[in-house]
């Protein structure tokens, strides 16, 4: 396919993204194992987990436009917006989303929605006050890609399992402090198995945090590739993001706390982190690797 | 795009579907007919140029072999290539290209879109556009039928959906829903017309004439 010669495949990020998911499904079967072991009752905890997580993926759409305050507009309303996604939809040949505005001055973008019939793509009125028009098309782009990867979808999957063993870790920990580590002598095997539960789904807990977070970086850059390739100019995404992100850096830190629960549908993430470690626990790829992959995706179109 | 390739992340640019153009002047024909307008001779091809220079490089030969196609023409031997390349205010760019008769003018809106994909880049192709206006006195004058239309109006080729779609612009960015609809009515059959309507998107400004 001539396509994939003149921009060649990021197997790289591929396999890396495999892998962060071959590890959850890994844990999952590890948890359900050592849960059917000890006969909890697993079907009460999956049934709730479950149940939250069907209400936050079926209304994910209205849950982050209300948390954003963003409001859907019509094409006469923003005549410019509409305009620049028609074009981008057919281009990708794609169901166009709904279009919203927050009406927020921090300058950020997110597109949400349970399945690509019912995305919506959502800009702040900040960041189409600070960005050009080439760069606010590179930041759709981005945005469309997250709805053509069903990113909320995968992500809601995700997190299903990091839910469950909370949950789990959470209940195992009340029992034993409101009904006490086996105090029937003759039940100090079964306080034993509670503790390891606790321990167990704890560890759980912590891991599939971690790999939740990895796999949403990867999907981060997944759509920033797949956005720079729509609109053929990594470039123009870079800077979109240099912008973005500097401008974020010097918004006051309150504004930035308040909506740090929607990080995860957010084009760059309000809080920034600088050292390595919270790279680990962050939502986001660092804004230097995401330069890094564009730049290289550059250099490719330049050199065929 | 299949859903194994969305989980993993993966969007494959999507190429066009170029072969419904043909059915191009068929059409025409049925409109000059049943609403008395014609071709202008006027069509752009509308992209989005990636950047680096393979890309331009082979945009120039393009234009190139574009140029020269058109001075060789039997019919129309002295009129200078007409081939423009401008680009509008969202970052596409349009080739323009002119030909007095449609049949022409569809074999040269294809060359651009062969060239394109023959390159590997038709996953950049957005949509070509066909101008039309009155002229029922061009063919037979008298019988400008109770479906005459009265302004230039625009036919759209998606590209990658390889449909139709008819565009009437009004003055002040407004659009003429209701003469769209008509003209859907009338080359429904010549045409595959895109169905989605939310897919009609305006070309406001469009360098097309």
């Amino acid at each position: 396919m001539a396509v994939s010669r003149r921009i060649p495949a990021d197997h790289g990020l591929n396999f890396r993204m495999f892998l962060t998911g071959l590890f959850l499904v890994l844990l999952y079967a590890l948890l359900i194992g050592v849960l059917i072991k000890v006969g909890i009752g697993l079907g009460f905890v999956l049934v709730i987990a479950g149940g939250m997580l069907f209400v936050q993926y079926w209304f994910s759409d209205k849950i982050a436009l209300f948390g954003m305050g963003g409001h859907v507009v019509s094409a006469e309303q923003e005549p410019e917006l509409h305009a620049v996604v028609d074009r981008l939809c057919a281009l990708a040949d794609m169901k166009k989303p709904r279009v919203a505005v927050a009406e927020v001055d921090m300058p950020n973008a997110f597109a949400t929605g349970r399945n690509p019939k019912n995305a919506v793509v959502c800009a702040t009125r900040g960041i189409m006050r600070r960005l050009d028009e080439p760069e606010l098309e590179a930041v759709l782009a981005h945005e469309l890609s997250h709805v053509a990867h069903r990113d909320v979808a995968v992500m809601t999957i995700a997190s299903f399992l990091g839910m469950v063993a909370g949950m789990i870790t959470r209940f195992t920990l009340y029992a034993g402090m409101f009904g006490g580590f086996g105090n029937d002598n003759n039940n100090s095997q079964g306080a034993l198995i509670e503790l390891a539960v606790l321990v167990v789904s704890a560890i759980v807990y912590a891991v599939s945090f971690l790999l939740t977070m990895a796999l949403s970086r990867y999907r981060e850059l997944a759509a920033d590739r797949s956005g720079a390739i729509l609109i053929g100019r990594p470039s123009v995404l870079a800077s979109a993001l240099v912008k973005v992100t500097g401008e974020l850096a010097r918004i006051p830190t309150r504004d930035l706390r308040a909506a740090e629960h929607f990080n995860a549908f957010y084009f760059s993430p309000a809080l920034s982190n600088g050292t390595s470690l919270s790279s680990l626990f962050s939502t986001h790829p660092p804004l230097q690797k995401r330069l890094d992959q564009l730049a290289k995706l550059e250099a490719e179109m330049n050199a065929s | 795009m299949g859903l194994l390739d969305a989980l993993r992340g993966k969007t494959k640019p999507v190429k066009a579907n170029l072969d419904a153009l043909f059915a191009l002047p068929a059409a025409a024909v049925t409109l000059q007919a049943t609403a008395g307008v014609v071709p202008t001779g006027h069509a752009g091809v509308c992209f989005k140029p990636p950047a680096g220079q393979p890309f331009a490089q082979m945009q120039a030969d393009l234009e190139q072999l574009l140029r020269s196609d058109a001075s060789g023409t039997a019919d129309a031997p002295d009129k200078a290539a007409s081939v423009r390349d401008v680009s509008d205010k969202y970052g596409y760019r349009w080739i323009l290209v002119e030909a007095d008769d449609i049949d022409d003018l569809v074999t040269r809106v294809h060359m651009v879109h062969s060239s394109l994909e023959d390159a590997g880049w038709s996953t950049q192709l957005l949509c070509s556009v066909f101008g039309f206006r009155p002229g029922g006195t061009d063919g037979n004058g008298e019988t400008d039928g109770i479906e005459s239309i009265t302004r230039t109006v625009f036919l759209v080729y998606l590209a990658k959906q390889g449909t139709f779609y008819p565009f009437a612009p009004l003055d002040t960015e407004q659009r003429d829903n209701e003469l769209e609809l008509r003209i859907r009515g009338m080359i429904g059959d010549d045409l595959p017309i895109e169905k989605d309507l939310a897919r009609w998107f305006p070309l406001w400004g469009l360098p097309v004439e």
